[in-house]
């Protein structure tokens, strides 16, 4: 008597046609009232690595929860093409590969194995091949072998680590991640940029690192009260010392 | 920082612990069901019952004496029977009088009140089998294959999740009082009564925001990477012989206790 769980769907990625993101005049109001953006416009090429900074509170959050649908069922987002609405997002989720800020809300299974195999796991792939990508996933992240290691006896670094094996297990074709280097001691810091230096997979990256946005990433984004006030080569935005101060954040 | 205080599978490699869930979940209802349509006094019956229980344990490998080390658990629920003593339909065994209150304990109701007794204590052994040798997963998937609401299993395998988060950020709220409920020496730290009574309630209130915030996160981490409301696991639910066979062994046990208890 075998058990069916769910007919596997064919992960059929788009032809990319220029740009894997693009964002048109996005609005976004809490339900208590609270206005978190106020019409961004954003796109991203296949490839490129982009910085998303700006104060607390600025909507970067907020922002990356809509690019795979969290908030606003209807948004004017789409990815590779593909616009958000219900038929959409298995999909979407599929190729957005999203990473929390505090690695303990991500990492909810009992074991490592079965986080970074639950999202394999429930794109419906069959069993070999959730073994396989588990495999790899954990070795493009050095964590090979942590299989059978409980996530909450694991340090902060090693948690962010397995944070993204979860989601590169799904093998995404945008990675999105808020705040990786916050919490970091400065070798896990630094190992984790060359990671992310040496992952071949487009990306937008929410930091206040500005020293990893300088090392790191070659386009910037700063955000401040729910709107993009720059957006440009980083190496030309970090020279311009008031735009920095005025929103709030440090000058290297 | 984790807790793992309602984490009751015990990792261990045996038949009991190979078996298909199903069979687990099946038994274990059908014993229970068995143990509660048991007459009064059937001591044959329950006897059998045990020995069912002890062969269970002795196969899980996790000890003969693993589950009735554990059956305690269940003993506050038990006394709430203690009131069957008193039932006025048998003969009466001695008179207390205490005061303006006369209690008369009778033959009939003391054998109902141990059967009570008896009855469940051998359940609940065979549900703390059952837990400590099915990992959570696959239970709530034997629950779906048995066909169990969705919407049972569903609050059944949340309420199993965050338990934990509720129990985490719990302790750590009391680790952030302790660490800052100072006191000079030979003074008692702390105020009143009502100031206590105060802290404690802002605590919970605490406790319960932050938990819902963090649920709310975790939930949000599930949907990105595809939860859509089906808990699954790798694990492939395949009844073969085996679970046949101790399926059919079980229930024809059970059947034996029924028989055992009702022919006198």
């Amino acid at each position: 008597m075998p058990v069916k769980h769910q007919e596997p769907f064919e992960v059929q990625i788009p032809e990319c046609e220029g740009d894997i993101l693009q964002i048109h005049d996005l609005h976004f109001a809490y339900p208590d009232g609270h206005i978190a953006l106020r019409g961004v416009n954003l796109s991203i090429c296949a490839g490129e690595k982009v910085a998303l900074v700006g104060p607390n509170g600025a909507g970067k959050s907020t922002l990356m929860l809509h690019l795979n649908g969290i908030l606003g069922e209807q948004s004017p987002v789409s990815i590779a093409g593909l616009s958000i609405d219900s038929n959409n997002l298995p999909l979407i989720r599929a190729l957005v590969g999203l990473v929390f800020q505090n690695p303990d809300d991500q990492l909810f299974s009992p074991t490592v194995f079965d986080d970074v195999a639950f999202g394999p796991l429930h794109m419906g792939l069959p069993e070999e091949e959730i073994h396989q990508r588990v495999k790899k996933a954990l070795a493009a992240v050095q964590m090979d072998g942590f299989d059978d290691r409980l996530s909450h006896h694991l340090s902060m670094g090693q948690k962010k680590r397995i944070a993204i094996a979860t989601v590169l297990a799904m093998q995404p074709q945008i990675l999105i991640l808020d705040e990786p280097s916050a919490g970091l001691d400065p070798r896990s810091r630094r190992s984790l940029i060359n990671f992310l230096r040496d992952l071949p997979i487009t990306m937008l990256v929410s930091t206040h690192d500005i020293f990893m946005v300088k090392d790191l990433f070659p386009r910037m984004v700063i955000m401040d009260e729910g709107k993009i006030v720059a957006d440009g080569a980083t190496l030309d935005l970090l020279e311009d010392e008031v735009l920095l101060e005025t929103h709030g954040l440090e000058v290297p | 920082m984790h807790v793992h205080v309602f984490d009751q599978y015990h990792y261990s490699q045996s038949r009991i612990h190979n078996l298909d869930p199903r069979v687990k979940v099946l038994v274990t209802v059908t014993f229970i069901l068995s143990n509660a349509i048991l007459p009064d006094g059937a001591w044959p019956a329950f006897a059998l019952a045990w020995l069912l229980l002890l062969f269970a344990n002795d196969q899980s490998n996790l000890g003969l004496e693993f589950t009735f080390k554990r059956s305690f658990v269940a003993l506050p629920f038990a006394l709430v029977a203690v009131s069957a003593i008193f039932s006025p339909l048998g003969e009466p065994l001695v008179e207390w009088n205490q005061g303006f209150i006369t209690l008369i304990p009778t033959d009939f109701g003391l054998i109902r009140f141990l059967s009570i007794l008896v009855r469940s204590w051998l359940s609940v052994q065979m549900a703390i089998l059952m837990v400590a040798t099915t990992q959570f997963p696959d239970l709530i998937h034997a629950f779906e294959h048995l066909k169990v609401p969705r919407i049972l299993t569903t609050v059944i395998a949340f309420l199993y999740r965050y338990l934990f988060v509720l129990t985490d950020e719990g302790f750590r709220l009391l680790r952030a009082r302790d660490a800052r409920s100072a006191g000079l020496p030979g003074t008692k730290s702390g105020g009143s009564i009502q100031w206590r009574a105060r802290t404690t309630g802002s605590m919970v209130g605490q406790l319960f925001l932050r938990s819902y915030e963090r649920s709310d996160r975790i939930y949000q981490a599930m949907i990105s990477r595809g939860y859509t409301g089906h808990i699954r696991t790798l694990n492939p639910h395949q009844m073969d012989q085996k679970d046949w066979r101790m399926l059919g062994f079980s229930l024809i046990i059970v059947i034996l206790i029924q028989l055992v208890g009702w022919i006198r």
